[in-house]
């Protein structure tokens, strides 16, 4: 099932190069208020067997990224860059031109080498479910009423494996027993709507898994959980993880979850990643102003709040997003040069699997990081709030 | 599942009574004297009561109503028509066929029409096929059925001659004296009653499909298909069809139970001896048994119709449980 990555694998031939790299990946949806740049020059890289937690707000692009990965868009359309214009404007003469397709992806998504951005549809059919598997959000929602679960594990196997409707039923129960799913042989012939919510993001879990692949993408797994079973899907999913050797792409809001799963995270913000370092590194030194205000306003159990501490304003419209770095109208560091200038991601020198796009000088940064983690330590010891502005006038 | 029925029944018999009720009260709210048109034209004011007092219609109303529902749960009887003094059972049992006839051909053909229509110009929305669908829908939603019966008697069968213009023939036994008869012209005499009755129920299924099925590509369970690899032309059959095409189902089930009451427009064109006409005819000649006779009927129909598409729902939405 490999065979065709093979070829293009030469690129990146020692063990730990990505499992999945993505660069400058862009994608724009056509609406009827305009030209949405819901991805923006994105660029991350999953290694075999990890996992990457993506965190960042609503809207900011994390679910369309992992979607345009595996052309999941609505009616996505294909193009070639030349050198003539910037990227962002030949996509939004193509959508403009196009009455065909309503999203528009270009960059690489190197998967194994081979750019999923470019495989044929029947190739993508071959990836979607076998090599790369998707959970989503909502388990009420994501399995269809009218056929069986079984019927829909039975599905994703017989779209991959060559196996009779009686092995693909084994297969089926056998995933729903490893996903913890009491009297599965039975349950097995159960609609989606005589199990709860828990059990139905397990069902999705054993479907994503059933074909043992190499790669999963959760798509905010536990939003819709309550907090109990939310903490039951993670340890699940850590466990199912380390047993078939799965990387695992996270996509969440939820600090609390990346530093629960994840190995490295990205942290994006309005289309673009903001930072991405390991995840000890993230919580102990970020260097984005960004990812502070985000640690910043983690609710934190021993510390009493009235309410909230929050990032003041709203995230810019992705319609129009404001020139310059992203985050400026909302950073209390902002200078002239962020007014200006799209800062790309760059290593730390201290540590170069810590990137962050921001113009601030290192030390800066550095300074500012020890001053909010000083800040968060004395609120709990206080048990009060860390004041808004940790920077000083 | 067997309370279920019960319950149904019961409730049934209720709604029943209601209808039959309601149009005893408004027969008699009407400002005509049913006996004076029966006794004809030169009846004196004597002719006029004794006809009146051979009817019945000298009782009160509310025991007249009690002898109608004694005759029909008795004698299984709906009495005799004011007009023409035949049992109005033998007048139904004429009529139905010919309107059932009509309307489950026309259902046939509306359907054939909307499915594909409604379908394809859901998955290419703003398309040509899709616009040029929804005009259509446009049309044969506003256009009245009477207009687009007269265009296609006119054009289809008076100029191009391709069809006959009006009338009917019986499909197994035609009277004596009749000219035709048999399937083939039973059919050749239908087409245009049925293209006629199908063109507003078509526009009005072709845009509720079209509606139902892009409500589905967008549910979530259609993306996980997708993302588990199901190629396109399966996730439309079974991930998309199966789950819009549901709510049609019901509505299949009522609009060709109300329409077996009568489809009067499309019998007045093409002079089809159907219930449509026999109701017209019975509230013109104010023939109370008659025209009691094509309610209850139709009654009937709109029950057992929504009895069938409920417990067949069940079947068909493993979601629906009859309790």
């Amino acid at each position: 099932m490999t065979s065709t990555a093979e070829a293009s694998v030469e690129t990146n031939a020692d063990d730990e190069g990505p499992l999945l790299d993505v660069r400058d990946l862009r994608t724009y949806f056509k609406t009827d208020d305009g030209i949405v740049k819901a991805v923006d020059g994105v660029s991350f890289s999953v290694k075999p067997g990890e996992t990457l937690g993506v965190v960042g707000e609503s809207g900011c692009g994390k679910s369309v990224t992992m979607m345009s990965i595996l052309s999941l868009n609505p009616k996505p359309g294909r193009m070639r860059l030349d050198d003539r214009s910037t990227p962002g404007a030949q996509m939004q003469s193509f959508l403009r031109e196009s009455k065909k397709y309503t999203s528009i992806s270009t960059g690489q998504a190197l998967f194994r080498g081979e750019d999923l951005l470019q495989a044929s549809k029947r190739r993508l059919r071959k990836v979607r479910g076998s090599e790369i598997s998707m959970i989503f959000q909502d388990p009420m929602t994501s399995l269809n009423p009218v056929h069986t679960v079984g019927d829909q594990l039975i599905e994703a196997v017989l779209m991959h494996r060559d196996v009779t409707s009686r092995e693909a039923r084994e297969l089926a129960i056998e995933g729903l027993n490893e996903v913890g799913i009491p009297r599965a042989e039975r349950r097995v012939d159960d609609y989606p709507h005589q199990f709860s919510g828990g059990m139905r993001q397990r069902v999705m879990i054993a479907m994503a898994l059933i074909n043992d692949p190499a790669l999963l993408i959760a798509d905010e797994p536990t939003t819709a959980l309550d907090v109990t079973t939310q903490a039951q899907i993670l340890g699940l999913m850590k466990q199912l993880q380390e047993e078939h050797g799965t990387a695992v792409v996270m996509i969440t809001h939820d600090l609390g979850v990346i530093a629960e799963i994840a190995d490295d995270v990205a942290v994006m913000y309005a289309a673009r990643v903001a930072e991405q370092s390991p995840v000890y590194s993230l919580f102990e030194r970020p260097l984005h102003p960004y990812t502070w205000g985000l640690l910043g306003s983690l609710p934190r159990l021993e510390v009493e709040l009235e309410r909230l501490t929050q990032i003041a304003g709203q995230p810019p419209s992705l319609l129009n997003p404001p020139s310059g770095c992203r985050f400026n109208p909302r950073c209390s560091y902002a200078f002239d040069r962020c007014l200006r200038e799209l800062p790309e991601a760059t290593p730390a020198s201290f540590d170069p699997e810590h990137l962050d796009a921001c113009f601030l000088d290192e030390a800066t940064k550095v300074e500012e990081s020890a001053r909010l983690a000083a800040a968060l330590a004395l609120a709990e010891e206080t048990g009060m709030s860390v004041p808004p502005e940790t920077r000083s006038p | 599942m067997f309370q279920y029925l019960v319950r149904r029944t019961l409730w049934a018999g209720v709604l029943f009574l209601g209808v039959t009720l309601i149009t005893y009260v408004l027969f008699f709210l009407l400002p005509a004297d049913p006996a004076r048109l029966a006794a004809g034209k030169s009846a004196t004011a004597e002719d006029v009561a004794r006809v009146s007092h051979q009817l019945g219609l000298d009782r009160p109303v509310y025991e007249q109503y009690g002898l109608f529902l004694k005759h029909l749960v008795i004698d299984q009887s709906l009495g005799r028509s004011y007009a023409n003094r035949r049992s109005v059972n033998e007048m139904i049992t004429e009529a139905a066929p010919v309107t059932i006839g009509l309307v489950v051909g026309g259902a046939i053909l509306w359907m054939l029409i909307a499915l594909p229509i409604g379908i394809l110009s859901a998955l290419r929305p703003r398309s040509l096929l899709d616009r040029g669908a929804m005009i259509f829908v446009l049309v044969g939603i506003s256009a009245p059925v009477v207009w687009i019966g007269l265009l296609l008697q006119y054009f289809v069968g008076y100029k191009w001659g391709l069809t006959p213009n009006a009338g009917y023939c019986d499909v197994i036994n035609p009277p004596e004296g009749q000219t035709c008869g048999g399937p083939w012209d039973w059919f050749y005499h239908m087409i245009l009653p049925w293209m006629t009755f199908a063109i507003l129920f078509a526009a009005i299924y072709a845009r509720m499909i079209r509606a139902n099925v892009m409500d589905t590509l967008g549910e979530d369970y259609v993306r996980t298909a997708r993302a588990k690899g199901v190629p396109e032309r399966q996730v439309i059959s079974r991930h998309v069809l199966r789950n819009a095409l549901l709510p049609v189902v019901t509505m299949l089930g009522l609009d060709i139970g109300i329409a077996l009451g009568g489809a009067i427009f499309t019998e007045a064109i093409f002079n089809l001896p159907g219930l449509g006409r026999l109701a017209l005819n019975s509230v013109l000649n104010l023939d109370l048994p008659t025209l009691q006779g094509v309610i209850v009927f139709a009654t009937l129909a709109i029950i057992v119709l929504n009895l069938i598409v409920d417990v067949l729902y069940a079947y068909i939405d493993p979601r629906i449980r009859l309790t």
